[in-house]
């Protein structure tokens, strides 16, 4: 790139350290980074990642600091940001 | 010019796919005419519910029962995978302990009108429902309550009666009648090219929410007004709401004629997942607006009732336009300033409930035999009765 330099940011998916530029999104990051997929769905557990990557179909949906359902492609890397793979809806804990 | 029908059903709705379902059971040749498309109105814009937990003895409870029998009958006809028909009970919370005391005084009250219902005491509303506010006092279990996913279920309905023989025109509006000398109503004028006119022995108006504008074309007008509903919709979760859940306040809202807000949550779970969360009430007309402190209110309100419903995202919501009469009684029967038109709308936030038994007693109307209940308190011309007086 010429000249302009992004901070580099520091989060993790999965439990394992990754780094983002700054003002990127949690899906383009995740991709940089190799991973296609970050979700299964709820009924068949089929992988998901992203789909449109414009915020509209809600396919690319990950859990960021605990809180599910978060579309990756709209969301920015914040530094610290705890990413995990997100089981179905994402709300086991509330099963019951 | 279409081929002769027994029956011209308007409205295919709930209400209209119920009257149609019991007419070609009765044997009747019959043919729906629809404005827009199949279950696209209030029935398109509701919760699916067949309540009987809500209802106060009387003659609305009466048509509740048989209509909720008829609805198991339904389901096992067609397949209650086919409607998303799920018996599954409703939970009524107190949220205060006089509350739950007026509420033991009406569930014994409903007992003796044939409503089934259990007494819950904390404990017991925390085994049925692991995820509600722990600051209740109580509440009731209500076993014969059931869903269904209500376009859905319209659209399988009229399927079904379809496929005996019935036939379906939608995108047509009725435009008027063709009356005989003695004054009957001998056919249905409409918008179509095609159908301009269709000759029935019956009419049945099962306009819903738009039914006074068919009627004021019969010349037998009635008083059914629109009540706005909104429902929000939550991002889909597993199993966390069971029941029908909601608050014993509901009961002395739904029989309000307040023209002011007024809300009381019911939530419930679907089988895609997402929990709804009804309803609100506003004499407002025909409003479609937005209305940000209606839906504020609504998630307030179930977040006291289930409070990890704070952290849960709404997807959307949507309204719709309840068919409401001023004495909140559905009109049902012949009218008599019409020979030939039946009514059969104003059943309010309660037409997929009763619409199973007001399709059974429409068909028995016809075929002129004994009717399941008394029709007595729903007769179309009752309004001006009352003005006459």
């Amino acid at each position: 790139m010429s000249g302009t330099s992004k901070a580099t940011i520091q989060f993790s998916f999965d439990g394992v350290a990754l780094t983002a530029v700054e003002g990127q999104s949690i899906g383009a990051a995740l991709i940089a980074a190799g991973h296609r997929s970050w979700r299964t769905t709820r009924i068949n557990g089929a992988p998901r990642g992203i789909f449109c990557g414009i915020g509209i179909c809600f396919d690319c949906l990950v859990t960021v600091n605990g809180r599910p359902s978060r579309r990756a492609c709209l969301i920015d890397v914040q530094p610290g940001d705890v990413v995990v793979t997100q089981e179905g809806a994402g709300h086991a804990d509330l099963a019951g | 010019m279409a081929a002769s029908t027994d029956v011209v059903i308007i409205g295919a709705g709930v209400v209209g796919a119920a009257c149609a379902f019991y007419c070609s059971k009765a044997g009747l040749d019959v043919t729906i005419v629809e404005r827009g498309p199949i279950g696209g109105g209030t029935t398109a814009s509701c919760e699916g519910n067949i309540l009987l937990s809500d209802k106060e003895p009387g003659p609305e409870l009466d048509l509740a029962l048989l209509s909720s029998r008829l609805w198991t009958e339904i389901a096992e006809e067609i397949g209650a995978h086919r409607l998303e028909y799920q018996r599954k009970g409703g939970v009524v919370v107190a949220t205060s302990e006089s509350t739950a005391t007026a509420l033991r005084g009406f569930a014994a009250h409903q007992r003796h009108a044939g409503i089934e219902s259990v007494d819950l005491s904390l404990d017991d509303l925390i085994e049925l429902e692991p995820n509600v506010t722990r600051a209740a006092a109580g509440g009731a279990f209500y076993p014969q309550d059931s869903q269904i996913q209500p376009m859905l279920a319209t659209a399988q309905i009229i399927r079904h009666v379809r496929r005996t023989g019935a036939r379906v025109i939608t995108g047509t509006s009725v435009t008027g009648f063709a009356r005989g000398r003695d004054g009957a109503i001998t056919a249905v004028r409409t918008d179509s090219t095609t159908q301009p006119t269709i000759p029935a022995r019956w009419v049945i108006n099962a306009a819903g929410t738009w039914a006074g504008q068919i009627a004021d074309m019969a010349g037998a007008p009635i008083p059914v007004l629109p009540r706005r509903g909104f429902i929000l919709v939550t991002e889909p979760l597993p199993e966390v709401v069971h029941h029908k859940v909601y608050t014993a306040e509901y009961v002395a809202n739904v029989a309000s004629s307040d023209a002011g807000l007024e809300t009381s949550v019911v939530v419930e779970g679907t089988r895609a997942g997402s929990v709804l969360i009804g309803a609100s009430r506003e004499r407002v007309g025909f409003d479609r607006t937005m209305s940000l402190p209606v839906v504020r209110k609504l998630a307030a309100q179930a977040v006291e009732v289930f409070p990890f419903l704070a952290d849960v995202t709404l997807l959307r919501t949507y309204l719709g336009f309840r068919p409401y009469c001023p004495d909140h009684l559905p009109v049902i029967g012949n009218d008599p300033r019409a020979p030939g038109l039946i009514q059969a709308t104003g059943h309010e936030g309660a037409g997929i409930g009763l619409s199973a038994g007001t399709g059974l007693l429409i068909s028995q109307i016809i075929i002129g035999a004994s009717t399941a209940i008394d029709l007595q308190p729903f007769r179309p011309h009752r309004f001006e009765e009352v003005a006459a007086r």
